[in-house]
C-alpha cells in the first residue's frame, strides 16, 4: 500500500512537473532557421569605410528585432587575416561583446566605441581598450545579384577565427572556447 | 457647606440579582451598539470555535518582546508592508498591462499612465515601491547584522531573508523589461548577458532566460509570468516562514541592552 501509493504520487508529480519543466527549457535547444537579407546594392560600399545598415534579427518583436550592422567591401589590404579570405564584405555587428550595448563607428578616431563601459575596437573589430572579451561579432555576407545579403551571426577570437554565435561577455580565447560552449540554438552557418 | 461623601449602596443579596447574560445573549440591556458588539463576539466564537485560530492568533502577536527594542525592529515589517503595497498595485496594473513585444506593451503601459484615472499614480506606486522595498531590505538586514540577530539559533532566519532578498532582486530585474521601452530593453540585454559570463552553464542560461537564442517575444512573457505568477507565491511562502521563525524564536534585544542585576531580575519576577 504504501509503495504503490508513493509511486501513485511519483507518477502523478512527474506528469506535470516534467511537461512543464520541458516547456519551460524547451525554447534553450530549439535551432532558429538562418536568415539572409538583402541590406544594399553592392555600389554603396567602399573598402575604405563603413556604411551603418538596418537588419532584422528576429522579425517577430517590431522595432524591437532590428539591429545596426557596419558593412565595407573586403579590403585585400587591410583584410590581412587568413580567416577572412574570400569573404566578400565585412559586416560588423554592433553588439558590444562587453555586455551588448551597441557600439557606434566613429570616423574622426577610427575606432568602435561603446556608449556603456567604454568599450573601444579598431578598424577590424578587434579590441584596443575597455571592458570587452573578445572582437566585435560580424555577419556572413554574400552577393546575389547586385545586392549585398547579410546572413548569420558569427563570433570571432582576438586571431579572427570564427566560432558559433555566442553571447556578449564570453571570451573565446584559449580556455574561453570550451567554458563558455557553442548553444544549439546559435549555430555557426 | 461641604459634601458629605455618598454611602455605597448595599449589595443586593444573591437570590434578588439580576443573573448575568449567557455567553452569545444581550441580556436586554444596551441599544444597537450592543447587540452589533455582540452580533461580532459571536461570529469569531463561531469561527473560533471550529478552528481554534484564536491561539495561534495570541501566539503570533502577544508576544514578549526584550528590553530596549526600538523603531529599528519595525524595518522588518516596513519590508513588507512594501511588498504588500507592491502586490496591491502589481495587481491592479495587470488589469491594463499586455505583454505583447511588437508595442503592445509599450503601448498599454503608456495607456495606463495617461489616460487611466489614477493610472500615473499607481504606477508610480509600483515603479518607486520597487526601490523603497529594496531599499527596506537591505536596511532590515543591516539591523539584522549590527545587532548580531542572526546568531544562533536564527541562522536559519538568516537564509530565509538572504533568499528572499535574491528573490526581491529577481523581481527588480524581471519587472524592470515590462514597460518594454530602450530602457527596458538594454537593461534586459545586458543583464542576460551579465548572467551569460557564468562559465559552463552561462551560456545555457542565459538562453533560458531568453527563451532562446535571441532576444524575442518569449523574453517578455517569460519575465512577465516569472514577475507577476512564479516569484511573488514564492515571496509570500518565504516571508510566512520567515514570520514563524521571527514568533517562534523571539526577537533579540539590541546588543546595548545590559542585562539587569540578579536581585533586580528576581523583584521583577515577582511583579
Amino acid at each position: 500500500m504504501t509503495i504503490s501509493s508513493q509511486t501513485a504520487g511519483a507518477i502523478g508529480a512527474a506528469a506535470f512537473v516534467l511537461p512543464a519543466l520541458g516547456f519551460a527549457i524547451g525554447p534553450v535547444f530549439k535551432s532558429t532557421p538562418h536568415r539572409w537579407e538583402v541590406v544594399g546594392p553592392t555600389d554603396m560600399f567602399s573598402d575604405t569605410n563603413y556604411v551603418p545598415v538596418v537588419l532584422t534579427v528576429n522579425p517577430t518583436i517590431g522595432e524591437a528585432g532590428k539591429t545596426t550592422a557596419y558593412v565595407r567591401r573586403f579590403n585585400p589590404a587591410i583584410d590581412t587575416d587568413p580567416y577572412d579570405e574570400g569573404t566578400p564584405y565585412i559586416a560588423i555587428s554592433t553588439r558590444c561583446a562587453h555586455l551588448g550595448c551597441p557600439v557606434r563607428w566613429v570616423d574622426a578616431a577610427e575606432r568602435f566605441i561603446c556608449p556603456c563601459h567604454g568599450g573601444v575596437y579598431d578598424l577590424l573589430g578587434r579590441r584596443v581598450g575597455g571592458p570587452p572579451v573578445r572582437p566585435l561579432d560580424r555577419f556572413y555576407t554574400r552577393v546575389t545579384g547586385n545586392n549585398v545579403e547579410l546572413g548569420p551571426r558569427f563570433s570571432v577570437n582576438s586571431q579572427l577565427r570564427r566560432f558559433s554565435p555566442r553571447d556578449p561577455g564570453q571570451p573565446l580565447d584559449g580556455i574561453g572556447q570550451y567554458l563558455y560552449p557553442s548553444r544549439p540554438g546559435a549555430q555557426k552557418l | 457647606m461641604p459634601r458629605v461623601p455618598k454611602v455605597p449602596a448595599p449589595p443586593v443579596p444573591a437570590p434578588l440579582r439580576e443573573p448575568p447574560p449567557r455567553p452569545g445573549q444581550s441580556n436586554g440591556k444596551g441599544g444597537p451598539l450592543e447587540g452589533a458588539k455582540h452580533a461580532g463576539i459571536t461570529a469569531v466564537d463561531w469561527i473560533d470555535e471550529r478552528t481554534s485560530l484564536s491561539g495561534g492568533a495570541r501566539w503570533m502577536m502577544f508576544r514578549k518582546v526584550p528590553k530596549g527594542t526600538n523603531w529599528f525592529y519595525t524595518l522588518g515589517s516596513a519590508t513588507m508592508f512594501a511588498f504588500l503595497s507592491q502586490a496591491v498595485t502589481g495587481v491592479f496594473l495587470a488589469m491594463y498591462y499586455r505583454p505583447d513585444a511588437s508595442g503592445g506593451a509599450y503601448e498599454s503601459i503608456r495607456y495606463v499612465t495617461n489616460e487611466v484615472f489614477l493610472g500615473q499614480f499607481v504606477r508610480g506606486m509600483h515603479k518607486w515601491g520597487s526601490s523603497v522595498m529594496v531599499i527596506l531590505v537591505f536596511l532590515h538586514m543591516g539591523r539584522t547584522f549590527f545587532f548580531g540577530a542572526y546568531k544562533y539559533p536564527r541562522e536559519l532566519n538568516w537564509v530565509i531573508g538572504v533568499v528572499l532578498l535574491i528573490l526581491t532582486m529577481v523581481m527588480s530585474f524581471t519587472g524592470y523589461l515590462l514597460p518594454f521601452d530602450q530602457r527596458a530593453y538594454w537593461a534586459t540585454v545586458v543583464g542576460v548577458n551579465i548572467n551569460g559570463t557564468g562559465p559552463l552553464i552561462g551560456p545555457y542560461l542565459s538562453d533560458f532566460l531568453r527563451g532562446g537564442s535571441e532576444f524575442g517575444a518569449t523574453t517578455l512573457s517569460r519575465f512577465y509570468a516569472i514577475h507577476m505568477l512564479l516569484l511573488p507565491g514564492a515571496i509570500i511562502a518565504l516571508i510566512g516562514a520567515h514570520l514563524y521563525l521571527v514568533a517562534k524564536l523571539g526577537t533579540t534585544a539590541p546588543p546595548w541592552q545590559k542585562p539587569l542585576p540578579r536581585s533586580e531580575e528576581l523583584n521583577e519576577a515577582e511583579v
